[in-house]
């Protein structure tokens, strides 16, 4: 198929399209925007519906009720927006419903500000909402790969009818490249959901979707259930990609836009005699302590820089333990690290260590 | 091959550093474009980041760029430190009327890219001049394939622009050709 370029917020759009997705509910925040704007025209042309709510709270249960159809739905927010949805997203959790958010992440906290950041990781991985629940976290940090873990995000909702989060941030969602769509799926090919999904009772005992149970021992019952699909997902779902790994002393840890920017740090210390690799969890939920803890054994120290306070870098040091030492260096408020930047901090890093 | 494009919102920058983009893609390179965005819409100060390479393109943000492309006099001294030594940086002459400190380790380019696209009869296409002459210049991509790019962008309506559009990409040639 021809390459095309296109916005990354664009780029999910129509990947969700290809994917199957016909329902779309959203409110505008910047920097996303586009993703709406994109989706009020195209879901038309092929006979699906786009509806702007009066607001995020709105569209969160705009899309727990089209889920519990069974049909592919999907919103896009950014930050302060995915705050909003924090309840429902729980409650669509609980009563595991297959949809796919994208949060295209902006400085913080409160309103911040509109340029790229990632301090929603805790968000995303932890929690958010309340009670005990998991989404699964795909952090692209390319166009293309933004697209192609758009479709994943729609078969692993489905495969484990559970929430997934698409884990991008304003400089992902505005940058344009070149990109190849995946073909359109066939509607009549989409999982069968027959067996929960409220389709109209008529004939058949009713089905019931819910997140609420009174007695304890029956809640229990679908914390546990909960409790066995996220094992199963950490068992099978967990994707990561290693640059200049095989000989590397020291790698560096990131995700999302600074995965990529990392990348560029690492070459230029290539060039300069410097054995330095990356880690690039692409879920961060389910993270990849397993491949990282492995890494520990061969290299000398971590070097973890994100867009936050540190957050993704708890989960490294949960992998990492005490085995080897870690360096963090960050950006904040909407500020993004260069590549020259980011090898002068390591640099110094390492300087301070062999002394 | 790095660019940066800065100019007023409403110059054209951000298109010209797509069509660059595009043209890169169509070359069969790999391609990013990078927006400033905000609210720089109209009047204030707008940019965009094209890397162009035969290898992947790891980074879209760089602290360096071989080519600084100036569309006005707040662009030419915020952005005038970038550039590479023995790299390019093409003013916008029509509008910056001083010399900028950054002058003696690169190349510079002053085109009169208002009183050309006036000549030609559309003062908006004073940002294609100015592409013409990054590409007279520096050969980053050819004619035709920023000609290809222009017809992919500029469709329905808009592609009654396309002729005039090519033409000042080709004035622009010319005039960097002339330097």
């Amino acid at each position: 198929m021809e390459k095309v370029m296109v916005k990354g917020t664009e780029a999910i759009g129509e990947a969700a399209i290809r994917a199957g997705c016909r329902h779309f509910f959203g409110y505008p925040i910047t920097p996303q925007s586009e993703l709406p704007e994109y989706m009020s025209k195209r879901l038309p042309e092929v006979g699906g519906v786009f509806l702007q709510t009066e607001s995020e709270v709105a569209t969160v249960n705009m899309l727990y009720g089209a889920a519990c159809t069974g049909t592919r739905v999907m919103t896009s927010t950014s930050s302060p927006g995915f705050s909003l949805m924090m309840e429902g997203v729980s409650y669509m959790a609980c009563a595991q419903l297959p949809a796919v958010f994208v949060n295209v992440v902006r400085g913080g906290p409160g309103l911040g500000d509109i340029q790229p950041a990632q301090g929603d990781y805790w968000q995303a991985t932890k929690g958010g909402g309340h009670g005990d629940y998991k989404l699964i976290v795909l952090a692209p940090s390319t166009v293309q790969e933004a697209v192609d873990l758009t479709v994943l995000a729609f078969d692993l909702a489905d495969k484990y009818r559970t929430p997934a989060l698409i884990l991008a941030d304003g400089l992902l969602g505005q940058m344009m490249e070149p990109v190849e769509f995946p073909e359109f799926r066939d509607l009549e090919t989409l999982p069968d959901h027959s067996s929960w999904a409220l389709t109209g009772a008529n004939g058949r005992k009713p089905h019931i979707v819910t997140s609420f149970d009174i007695d304890p021992y029956v809640l229990e019952k679908m914390n546990l259930e909960l409790v066995e699909k996220y094992k199963e997902i950490e068992k099978n779902e967990v994707r990561w990609e290693e640059f200049k790994t095989e000989d590397a002393e020291i790698i560096i840890t990131a995700f999302g836009t600074v995965g990529r920017i990392a990348k560029s740090v690492v070459e230029m210390a290539r060039k300069d005699g410097l054995k330095i690799g990356l880690f690039r969890p692409i879920t961060v939920w389910p993270f990849p302590y397993k491949p990282l803890e492995e890494l520990a054994e061969k290299v000398e120290m971590f070097f973890d820089v994100e867009m936050n306070m540190g957050q993704m870098l708890e989960d490294v040091r949960l992998a990492v333990k005490d085995k080897k030492p870690i360096a963090f260096y960050s950006r904040m408020g909407g500020v993004v690290p260069t590549p020259n930047e980011i090898y002068e901090a390591l640099k110094k890093e390492i300087g301070r260590r062999v002394k | 091959m790095r660019f940066i494009f800065a100019g007023f919102g409403g110059q054209g920058v951000m298109l010209m550093g797509q069509i660059l983009a595009y043209a890169g893609m169509i070359e069969g390179k790999n391609v990013t474009w990078m927006p400033s965005y905000g609210p720089e819409m109209r009047g204030g100060t707008a940019n965009c980041t094209v890397v162009v390479s035969d290898d992947q393109v790891a980074s879209p943000v760089v602290d360096k760029a071989e080519v600084v492309v100036a569309m006005n006099i707040p662009s030419m001294l915020k952005f005038q430190d970038y550039i590479t030594e023995n790299g390019y940086f093409f003013l916008n002459k029509s509008v910056i009327d001083r010399e900028p400190d950054r002058k003696d380790d690169v190349k510079i380019y002053k085109i009169q890219c208002n009183e050309i696209a006036d000549e030609l009869g559309n003062l908006k296409v004073a940002n294609m001049v100015m592409l013409g002459a990054v590409i007279g210049a520096t050969n980053i991509v050819s004619k035709e394939s920023v000609f290809k790019a222009l017809e992919k962008k500029l469709t329905g309506k808009k592609s009654e622009l396309i002729e005039i559009n090519k033409k000042a990409i080709e004035e622009g040639i010319r005039k960097a050709r002339e330097q």
